[in-house]
């Protein structure tokens, strides 16, 4: 199996979920409901656990660095996430619609990898797609609930999240540099298919809520191949804080 | 010592979270392999990956497994059979119950999941079933929030995986 296909993925959805990890860890302490801080602070911990195993995989199958070497000490151009996660918080709705669009796609993704050719990640897989639909259930009843059947002010700070956070949404859907290798062998059947369902799926929800889908949005690209947007440097220096004063420290 | 003694012994290794239920009746520990006379294997599959009590249930089973006079133990950390829901003992559900934990609701697993059972959730304080979730996120990753509609408790349930 080509091992420099295999790492390529397996650092993109890692780096996905690790930095949008950290992105919901900000509500913690700031939810706008008490059930909803619980509701974001839980699912990125969750989330911080498959970006764990994830690097975990790497470490043991390829010998990469550690799990905590690769979420703290990496530099920015060797993360593969892409720039929809970077994105800082705004209002709630923002960070609800971008909750929504990409566990969707994480969703579909995790269901396309249990059937992966690469077992350790098929195995991965089928457990943590367990644990995402709690994700996706929780977004989808939001995004219905605001959009849909709440007031207008409520659909309308949807549809501007909506508006502004799809162009960054389709490019979770950017090619790596190995994507042909990658269905060939039979690793992940590759972004263009994920993303037809994942369009399927979320067009679905979308008309539910009322939500109108931006005509001829551009696809925000770059992530996969290691360019960021400027609130990367920041994010970045934040979460690497406390190991990079003390490394041998547990917390 | 044979397997199912070692395996009987686990059950005093109980989940940090949740103290009234042990290991094996949570279904967590997924196979125990007598290596050698002094070198035990135990596989454990993590309830929810991220899970931060599963370093100190992995240290818990070691110590417990050399309390009986083995002397190398590795306990070792696989998905091979993903944990669920379903994989929780009878024992163990009256073991949740006990702590006050509605049990997860079991589900046939050869369908998908529908995440709507969770409106099902008897209370765990009267049994009624007039109950509603809350939220799907609760104090742990493994518990969902509910209310009961008859005995006006809010509760938490162990969630179906």
């Amino acid at each position: 199996m080509n091992s420099d296909a295999i790492k390529d993925l397996l650092l993109r959805v890692a780096d996905d979920e690790l930095i949008i990890a950290h992105r919901h860890s900000e509500w913690t302490g700031l939810g706008p409901l008490l059930e909803e801080d619980i509701a974001f602070s839980s699912i990125a911990q969750d989330k911080l656990g498959h970006a764990q195993a994830l690097y975990s995989i790497l470490h043991e199958k390829f010998s990469l660095a550690t799990p905590d070497e690769m979420a703290f000490m990496r530099s920015e151009v060797d993360l593969r996430c892409c720039h929809l996660v970077e994105l800082p918080n705004q209002d709630y709705a923002f960070s609800l619609m971008r909750h929504f669009l990409y566990d969707a796609a994480e969703y579909l993704r995790y269901s396309m990898l249990t059937k992966s050719t690469f077992e350790p990640l098929a195995q991965l897989a089928r457990k943590v797609h367990g644990e995402i639909k709690y994700h996706l259930y929780h977004a989808t009843t939001w995004v219905v609930q605001l959009g849909g059947n709440g007031t207008t002010e409520s659909h309308d700070k949807m549809q501007r999240a909506l508006d502004e956070v799809w162009p960054f949404a389709l490019g979770m859907f950017e090619h790596g540099p190995y994507e042909e290798q990658l269905k060939t062998e039979g690793i992940f059947n590759g972004e263009d298919e994920l993303k037809i369902t994942w369009l399927n799926y979320v067009k679905d929800i979308l008309n539910r809520a009322a939500l109108i889908i931006p005509a001829d949005a551009k696809h925000v690209l770059g992530g996969r191949h290691g360019y960021h947007t400027e609130y990367m440097a920041p994010l970045l220096l934040e979460m690497t804080e406390v190991y990079r004063t003390d490394p041998a420290a547990e917390w | 010592m044979t397997v199912p003694q070692i395996i009987e012994h686990l059950h005093s290794v109980k989940d940090p979270e949740i103290p009234t239920i042990s290991v094996v009746d949570m279904g967590i520990v997924s196979k125990v392999e007598m290596q050698s006379l002094d070198r035990v294997v135990v596989t454990i599959t993590p309830t929810f990956v991220g899970c931060p009590a599963l370093e100190v249930m992995k240290r818990n089973i070691e110590h417990a497994v050399m309390g009986i006079g083995i002397k190398y133990v590795d306990v070792i950390v696989s998905y091979d059979i993903p944990w669920s829901s379903n994989r929780i003992t009878e024992q163990g559900r009256a073991a949740l119950l006990k702590h006050g934990l509605a049990p997860p609701v079991r589900y046939d697993d050869t369908v998908e999941l529908q995440l709507d059972v969770l409106n099902e959730t008897p209370c765990p304080f009267c049994g009624s079933m007039k109950t509603i979730l809350k939220s799907p996120f609760g104090p742990a990753l493994c518990r969902s929030l509910h209310y009961c509609n008859n005995c006006l408790q809010a509760f938490e349930s162990f969630k179906p995986v």
